[in-house]
């Protein structure tokens, strides 16, 4: 067995047995429409998590990511009360104004080589400032546009509704897979991971990679925000606390080492609706509290870290075997 | 002795002073202090008292940071902790016990932690985050997911009443950290952590027991952050699993590296950490009190963070380095061309 | 002329590392570049790189000047360098390594299949077939090696730097890249190689270059220099230091200290029997790999024994780790100084009472004065070179920080150090105090395990050598046995003598009867390899 592929294998099959279970108890999961709405409910998470993946795949971390969504809508939702822009301007606005704020944060990380949780913290409390600067209320978005947006779905085979961040969200992880696994960009980011020195010494641009790599995150978190504000349909300062946390837990939970190096986007994906399975769980059991969710994501993070670390130890007495 | 712990505190001092200095500025009446009822009232004692969460985390987080590790849990455990406590006295149990459970819960998570750093080899980072993700959810479980009041003065004692003349939390902050730095400088514990830190590998060859300490460091963490959990529910009398020490951890992470400690390990200060925590709480009261809304505060924190990366990088110190023996170089090349 | 090199200087802050040097290449030979440690070559080798920028001087590349800026801009001129350890990410698959920077694609994006297909080539030229989607983290050392190699060549194409590619190597794996290096000798690459094993440069290279402190001394035909003048335009001196030729003064049997009988961890060390003598030297010899650190980690408790068990007078020793075994009375300078030895940021006064600390648990303190005066103490015994106490450990020089670590081990007056290369890493000056400080030790009744590179230290400080190969014990020689060519025979497993017998000769009279003496050890995994003489790493000649 590969060690590298293990950990999605596992990932992929802890999903499965858990819907396997699910819908022994409650046949109605397996439908469309229940499919429908893991794939909307979780749209911003999935985005978000897919530029943490990659960061992490570097070896690095974002903890602005949420203040970055919550900032977002913050800033769409005052725009458009404000200045009278049609949302796809103020889209476009946005996107760079967070790409560059991630690029800024990944350029931080580079040149002062320092920790990158220390830095994206810096990031973290200047994102949720600036909200909270923008407005401290929660601002409502009324635009026709955002109604359309809100209101896009395509109905699918057993009335479920695959709605537009669905589909965006799966758009992005296609995407995240692409860059990823398919380029040189991706192949840097996977060095980096393995080993910084050494990356150098291959040929990796580190600095060029580095903020790439966050303006990459920067871009699926502003990207996330767009969706967390069609989806509620309001900005909010205080909104997305804990977010990047969570978007952690599901990379970790999709197989990918959080020490960096080694993981599938693919598996970011499974992790995420393994999520959303947990809370669907939760909501048809009604009986179980909310509070479960954070206890099994917990658990399965303390599994998974205790699987790679138990990989790595593993391959490593092989090769002190004397395995070829 | 003496002159050496003060150059060591110096910059942290002239901070804390040069602060205060501005929030006088805005807010004359921020350092007049009146002697009302038994107790000190004014801008600083609240200052003081506000601080005690933090400078608590502070203590164990200077600890955590000081083997090159970093706990992330902390706010966690706070909600953990003040969970047990409002738990054991609304359900009546009495005080003793209810202290002595939540400091209990304290020491576990932070053994928890310190099993999974310093015995299966998980990076800090990655293991504290796991209680970090979990603890709430524990914490709700205990509450039931409500904020559980109570009424038990005794209990809220600890977190608004006063003591000779200041508040119980600032006694309880200020014990707190002369006792760490009593035990940690009168004894070889201090210098062991600090070897631990700097070179875990050499430090074992030593002899020197590093899993063991590694772990202990960890628990004193979590029972430093079960004190600010007791003292945050006694404060609002209640139990908030949500929202009790949430963010603390961040904060406490500043104070520390605010006093000073490199993020990478090795020598520490706590008294620099604990100043740390009060120059945090300067500039959100200060901003309170000059009139500036209270957004600004997470800006300028952030804007701190800022700073401080840049004078703890290594990059930017051996570019220092090495523009300064640039000048001196040129310098001498002048004096030497001048004289002939 | 492929590469040449005139004048090149590079000066760091206090120092000259390289003063006017010059160097040729042609294509088509093995250059071997020697010198001691901070002789200058790894300086002109990242000169080459473009790691650093010269100062002065010129580099042509067939009749060009070049001055690369970075790695990848020397590689792009035609210079591809492989060195020791970090080469490739073992992360990534041994096609991704082979081909990192340069994939093949197809509309942007990574044509794996093609890629394969490019990597399956490239090994095939080196006689390797593997499966390249393998991550390179499950391949051997020496095949990492190859892959290595095979990417700088492909990538560079002209030159080829190795820079201690062997380091890490068992003999037979070494065969296996000194023939891919030959090849491409054949091929007509010009092919720099530094190493440390002089056996190695005289069996592989055509001509060879000697710096030293930062000087070129000689260049010459590797096939008609002789071994002892090589050492000489190293160390710019001839052996004549009487520690180095003397041998340690012969006082018959001593009464038995410890007994490790049957002492061994898998995948490291094959159980081993083993008896010190009080105030008795014992050395072990080998090559790098062989078993001789993994021995001293096993009996220190850095890599507990999983088999066998230790001895003293008063019974059975406990020495499952380093506290262990520090409370048995050992101690333990290893080979890494620097990230197994120092703690770099603290005092050398700290650094000094450390383990002493450790040993008294940290509730009961060493007070300041008594601290002070113990590191002012061995400051002067020891002759360490600082300003004072308080000066960090990481600002003093090798030999400094590895008196302050002895000094920390004599400290808790051991009755059994462990000295790992204890020599490695340091001036000559320096080096022959230390020896003499073992010498020393001695007289005070200590007793000693010595692992060393070096024959002739060994062989100074030594009352008997066990020799070890391919991770078991597999000889000892004692009294008059003791000579550079019996050892290197040993290493080598030409005409050794009778294995058993002469384990039991080394383990004196009272042999364990009840446990598995040394040669009836599991032999299926361990294939004895035949391994010429020259192979075997005397840095100063063993003659």
């Amino acid at each position: 067995m590969n060690t590298r592929t293990l950990p999605l294998y596992v990932t992929i099959a802890i999903f499965l047995v858990g819907y396997l279970i699910c819908w022994l108890q409650y046949p109605n999961i397996l439908s469309t429409r229940v499919v429908g709405n893991l794939l909307t409910d979780n749209a911003y998470l999935g985005i978000v998590a897919v530029g943490m993946t990659l960061v992490i795949l570097s070896g690095g971390i974002d903890l602005s990511v949420g203040s970055v969504i919550a900032f977002s809508g913050v800033f769409i939702a005052v725009m458009l009360r404000d200045s009278g822009l049609h949302p796809l301007l103020v889209f476009a606005l946005l996107l760079a104004l967070t790409t560059a704020f991630g690029a800024a944060m990944g350029w931080l990380v580079y040149w002062l080589a320092m920790p990158a949780f220390i830095v994206t913290l810096a990031g973290m409390f200047l994102a949720r400032g600036a909200a909270y600067l923008l407005s401290v209320d929660s601002v409502p978005i009324q635009h026709d546009f955002y109604r359309m947006l809100q209101g896009a779905y395509w109905l699918m085979p057993g009335r479920g509704r695959l709605t537009l961040i669905g589909v965006l969200m799966l758009a992005v992880v296609a995407a995240g897979i692409v860059i990823a696994h398919k380029t040189r960009f991706g192949t840097s980011v996977f060095a980096l991971g393995g080993g910084e020195a050494t990356a150098r010494l291959m040929g990796v641009r580190q600095g060029r990679t580095t903020v790439l790599v966050y303006a990459f995150s920067g871009l699926t978190a502003g990207l996330s925000g767009i969706v967390f504000s069609i989806y509620t349909g309001s900005g909010y300062s205080l909104g997305t606390v804990g977010t990047e946390l969570t978007a952690i837990a599901c990379v970790v939970i999709g197989g990918t080492l959080l020490s960096g190096g080694a993981g599938y986007m693919f598996g970011t994906l499974v992790g995420v609706l393994t999520m959303g399975l947990i809370q669907t769980y939760i909501v048809f059991d009604g009986s179980l509290s909310s509070w479960w969710t954070k206890i099994v994501i917990g658990i399965l993070i303390l599994a998974f870290i205790l699987l790679q670390k138990g990989l790595v130890r593993l391959s490593q007495a092989r090769l002190n075997a004397g395995e070829p | 002795m003496m002159p050496q712990v003060l150059t060591r505190l110096a910059p942290q001092l002239i901070a804390l002073v040069v602060l205060m200095g501005l929030v006088t500025l805005f807010y004359p009446g921020f350092l007049s202090i009146s002697y009302s009822d038994g107790r000190l009232v004014g801008p600083m004692i609240d200052v003081l008292k506000r601080s005690a969460p933090v400078a608590l985390l502070a203590i164990g987080m200077t600890l955590v940071i000081a083997t090159r590790g970093i706990d992330l849990s902390v706010g966690a455990i706070v909600a953990i902790c003040g969970a047990v406590a409002a738990y054991m006295i609304a359900s009546g149990y009495g005080l003793p016990l209810a202290l002595a459970l939540a400091l209990v819960a304290g020491l576990a998570a932070g053994l928890w932690n310190g099993v999974l750093v310093a015995v299966i080899g998980v990076q800090p980072f990655v293991a504290t985050l796991i209680l970090m993700t979990m603890g709430r959810g524990i914490a709700q479980l205990i509450t039931e997911g409500r904020i559980l009041t109570f009424t038990d003065p005794a209990f809220a004692f600890i977190g608004s009443g006063t003591a000779l003349g200041l508040p119980v939390p600032v006694w309880i902050w200020l014990g707190a950290a002369v006792l760490a730095v009593a035990l940690l400088r009168r004894t070889a514990l201090g210098m062991l952590i600090e070897a631990v830190g700097i070179n875990r590998k050499a430090s074992a060859v030593a002899g020197v027991n590093a899993t063991v300490l590694l772990v202990a460091v960890y628990m004193a963490m979590g029972l430093c952050a079960a004190l600010a959990g007791l003292i945050i529910t006694a404060d609002i009398r209640g139990a908030d699993a949500n929202n009790a020490g949430l963010w603390l951890e961040l904060d406490a992470i500043l104070a520390v590296v605010i006093g000073g400690n490199s993020l990478l390990g090795g020598r520490f200060s706590i008294a620099a950490a604990v100043i740390g925590a009060l120059i945090i709480q300067t500039i959100t009261i200060g901003i309170r009190l000059a009139g500036f809304p209270s957004e600004y505060n997470l800006v300028i924190k952030a804007v701190l963070v800022l700073v401080i990366l840049v004078l703890q990088s290594p990059r930017i110190a051996s570019e220092y380095a090495f523009w300064r023996q640039e000048a001196r170089r040129k310098r001498e090349a002048q004096l030497k061309g001048a004289g002939r | 002329m492929l590469l040449s090199i005139r004048s090149l200087t590079k000066e760091f802050p206090g120092t000259k590392a390289l003063d006017s040097v010059d160097f040729d290449l042609r294509a088509g030979e093995i250059h071997a570049l020697l010198g001691e440690n901070g002789a200058g070559k790894s300086t002109l080798i990242k000169c080459l790189t473009g790691a650093y920028q010269r100062d002065a001087g010129t580099v042509t590349l067939e009749g060009r000047e070049i001055a690369p800026r970075s790695t990848v801009e020397a590689q792009d001129l035609g210079i591809g360098t492989v060195y020791q350890e970090v080469n490739l990410l073992p992360n990534l698959t041994v096609a991704q390594n082979l081909l990192f920077g340069h994939e093949p694609r197809r509309m942007g994006l990574i044509d794996s299949r093609a890629m394969r297909l490019r990597a399956r080539a490239m090994l095939a030229e080196y006689g390797l077939d593997l499966n390249v989607d393998r991550d390179l983290a499950t391949c051997s050392v020496a095949i990492q090696q190859i892959i290595a190699i095979a990417r700088a060549v492909s990538l560079s194409g002209k030159v080829l730097i190795l820079d201690e590619p062997t380091a890490s190597l068992d003999a037979r794996e070494i065969e296996m890249v000194f023939g891919v290096v030959r090849n491409l000798r054949d091929r007509g690459l010009g092919i720099v190689f530094v190493s440390h094993f002089l056996d190695q440069v005289f069996d592989l290279t055509d001509r060879l270059t000697v710096l030293r402190n930062g000087r070129h001394i000689v260049t010459e035909e590797t096939a008609t220099l002789d071994r002892v003048r090589l050492i000489e335009h190293m160390l710019g001196r001839s052996l004549q230091d009487e520690v180095l030729h003397s041998r340690p003064p012969d006082r018959g049997p001593r009464p038995e200290l410890l007994r490790f009988t049957g002492f061994g961890r898998k995948g490291r060390i094959e159980p081993f029997d083993l008896d010190i003598g009080a105030g008795e030297v014992v050395g072990l010899a080998g090559l790098l790999g062989s078993g001789r650190t993994e021995s001293a980690e096993a009996i220190f408790g850095l890599q507990p024994a999983q088999t066998g068990e230790a001895r003293d007078r008063s019974g059975v020793l406990d020495l499952s780790s380093p506290r262990k075994a520090i409370a048995a009375g050992f101690g333990f300078a290893p080979e890494d100084r620097k990230t197994d030895g120092i703690v770099a940021d603290l005092s050398i006064r700290e650094n000094i009472i450390l383990a002493l600390q450790a040993r008294r648990g940290w509730a009961r303190p060493i007070a300041r004065a008594e601290q002070a005066r113990i590191a002012v103490d061995y400051i002067r015994r020891l002759d360490i070179r600082t300003s004072g106490p308080e000066k960090r450990i990481g600002e003093l020089s090798g030999g400094n920080q590895q008196k302050v670590v002895l000094a920390r081990w004599l400290a808790m007056n051991p009755r059994f150090l462990i000295l790992d290369e204890p020599t490695r890493g340091i001036d000559v000056g320096a080096h022959a105090e230390i020896l003499h400080l073992i010498h020393q030790l001695v007289e005070q009744g200590m007793s000693l395990l010595v692992i060393s590179s070096e024959l002739d230290e060994l062989m100074a400080v030594s009352n008997r050598i066990i020799v070890l190969r391919d991770r078991r014990h597999i000889a000892a020689l004692a009294g008059d046995e003791v000579s550079g060519p019996t050892i290197m025979r040993a290493i080598a497993g030409v005409d050794a003598p009778v294995e058993k017998g002469a384990v039991e000769k080394g383990c004196v009279e009272d042999a364990p009867v009840e446990a598995a003496p040394v040669g009836t050890a599991p032999v299926e995994d361990a294939p004895v390899k035949d391994m010429p003489v020259e192979d075997v790493p005397v840095e100063k000649g063993g003659e």
